[in-house]
């Protein structure tokens, strides 16, 4: 293993995160506020109180999930993006450094990235709303699969993409849309029948679901079926992964 | 001396199906320098790129240090270093920062010391903290020497190290190679520049359309294909090389006032004495005589120009397939 090459690649990768931390600390905290000022507030003051638990609390499960998903993609994505861009992926490719060496400082860095983000949102949003955590272990464990299955979804992304637009397709055409419709901003038990089969086909329902129950013991599906989906969902990625580098997809003429 | 790099029966065929390399085979002597020259597009970027792994082999075996560049990748990338033909260095980053990096990508571990002294010898301490977009190219160019050597290779490949470098550093960059090869580093580059081949090789590749046409030690090839040149000079201008002097097909100079003669440095007759009391024979007088020898470029230059001659119907099957 060599851990030299794993610690050279993650500590780059954080460099460009210090260099801007006040950027990536303002930045979550400014979001979530404002999705409290119209969520919370605005929304809120009419629909109160979802399965019993404050709108306002309600919300920041999906809320922290949102961020998490969409920075551990586009972190990782832009991540190894940017050395086939520029060119110095040369090195990456000569180096005595193999495939899962590569993955972990990538995905590590951009997971921890996207973990930062979600601590900082869930802090902003204690400071707005009482927040219990029934399970806090459960909810450490689905924030950390989350960033790293998601930042491992977006290093696949960064090396199919072949421009910036496509870099940035994904994101804004898929996931965006399924953390929407998966139920961060409501309960699927308050959509119509229909709607309620149809929405348990997003993969992301099932990540919610046991985020949120994580905080409030209470869930869309079962914990077990939540766990399952997450733990599928990184194997899938890591076996796409495996396969990209055997054949030097993209990377490897 | 033993071969650390070997490479067998190299095919690379690109996705596109264009073959940039045909069946190369190459050994490399440990610490010598190898200076592969060719044309542009004949494959010289492919090859070192097919053996640091860069790119893919679509048939044959590289060892380097006796390591499989494909099943043993860590073993021998451990020992290769690598300066790109093309500056690719991430633009906000600090120099001394990217060369640390490299380090570590490598599996070494810090050495601050070292980084030092490379960047020293490369003149680029002073600008240690500046970031990669505020140098000159030459600069960049010598960045990604920085990074190569900070990994302490056994085998550099350096793909023309010296393009965009002026003069000077051109020369310090010759010291730097030579430097490395004292310490036993084995060295291939390519260059354009075949002064620079003259002068630090100890042996010449060419390699033309994925194929390499020899490799031979840079004495040898000169003293070989050398051809000698013989200039007389004359008293009194001429118009017309003498009848009599037809056998040695001679030259004249442009202001008229000069034979030259070319001779083949290897043959066993020279033919100098009878040209010599041919021309007083035909009633010329000469008033100096002096001689030249090819120089590497006139070699290479004629080298490749003949396979393009030989190979000329086979260029025109490729173009039509
Ligand atoms: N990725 C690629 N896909 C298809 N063809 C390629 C690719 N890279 C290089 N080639 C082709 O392979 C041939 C050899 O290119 P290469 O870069 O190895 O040449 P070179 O000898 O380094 O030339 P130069 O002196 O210009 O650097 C060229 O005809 C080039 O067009
Ligand atoms: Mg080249």
């Amino acid at each position: 293993m060599n851990w030299h090459g794993v610690l050279a690649i993650y500590r780059f990768e954080m460099a460009r995160f210090w260099r801007t931390l006040m950027q990536s600390f303002l930045s979550p905290v400014l979001s979530t506020s404002l999705y409290f000022v119209v969520f919370g507030s605005a929304i809120g003051s009419r629909i109160e109180e979802v399965e019993g638990i404050q709108y306002g609390a309600f919300i920041v499960p999906g809320l922290i999930m949102l961020s998490v998903m969409t920075q551990g993609i586009s972190n990782a994505s832009f991540g190894i993006y940017f050395p086939k861009f520029l060119g110095t992926i040369y090195e990456l490719l000569s180096a005595p450094i193999d495939h899962r060496e590569i993955v972990l400082g990538y995905v590590g860095a951009a997971a921890t990235k996207s973990l930062f983000i979600g601590v900082v949102i869930l802090g902003t949003a204690a400071l707005f709303v009482d927040l219990p955590v029934a399970h806090p272990w459960a909810m450490i464990l689905f924030m950390v699969l989350t960033s790293l299955s998601f930042a491992l979804m977006g290093f696949i992304i960064g090396i199919w993409a072949r421009s910036f637009e496509q870099l940035q397709l994904v994101p804004l055409l898929v996931v965006t849309p399924l953390v929407f419709l998966g139920g961060a901003f409501y309960s699927i038990s308050m959509l119509p029948p229909i709607w309620q089969s149809i929405t348990l086909f997003n993969p992301v329902v099932y990540l919610i679901s046991g985020f949120r129950w994580s905080f409030f013991d209470a869930a869309d599906v079962p914990i077990a079926i939540s766990l399952g989906a997450i733990a599928g969902f990184t194997i899938l990625c890591l076996v796409v992964i495996a396969w990209i580098f055997r054949t030097g997809w993209r990377i490897r003429s | 001396m033993s071969a650390i790099l070997s490479v067998q029966n190299l095919r690379k065929a690109y996705e596109n199906g264009f073959e940039a390399l045909k069946r190369v085979n190459l050994e490399i002597n440990e610490g010598e320098i190898l200076a592969l020259l060719g044309p542009n597009g004949a494959g010289k970027t492919t090859l070192i790129s097919t053996i640091c792994g860069i790119t893919l082999p679509t048939e044959g075996t590289i060892t380097v240090g006796g390591f499989d560049t494909q099943s043993d990748f860590r073993a021998a990338r451990n020992l290769i270093g690598l300066v790109p033909q093309e500056i690719n260095l991430e633009p906000f980053e600090k120099v001394i920062n990217t060369v640390r990096f490299s380090r570590g990508l490598f599996g070494k571990p810090r050495n601050d010391a070292l980084i030092e002294e490379i960047l020293k010898k490369l003149s680029l301490w002073d600008k240690r903290d500046a970031r990669i977009n505020e140098l000159s190219g030459g600069m960049k160019r010598r960045v990604l020497i920085a990074k190569a050597l900070s990994h302490e290779p056994k085998v550099l490949f350096l793909d023309e190290p010296t393009a965009g470098v002026d003069v000077e550093l051109r020369k310090d960059m010759w010291d730097v190679v030579a430097e490395l090869k004292a310490t036993g580093v084995t060295i291939i580059l390519t260059t354009h520049y075949i002064e620079e081949a003259e002068a630090i090789a100890d042996r010449i590749g060419v390699i033309r359309r994925g194929e390499i046409l020899l490799v031979e030690d840079k004495e040898r090839l000169m003293a070989q294909m050398g051809q000698k040149e013989l200039e007389v000079q004359l008293s009194a201008p001429i118009t017309e090389i003498p009848a009599s002097l037809a056998t040695f097909e001679l030259r004249l100079n442009d202001a008229g006032d000069a034979v030259i003669y070319s001779y083949d440095t290897q043959g066993a007759r020279t033919g100098i004495t009878t040209l010599l009391n041919a021309i007083s024979e035909a009633g010329l007088v000469l008033t100096d005589v002096q001689t030249r020898q090819s120089s590497l470029e006139e070699i290479f230059v004629g080298l490749v120009h003949e396979a393009e001659t030989d190979n000329k119907e086979t260029g025109n099957k490729e173009t039509a397939a």
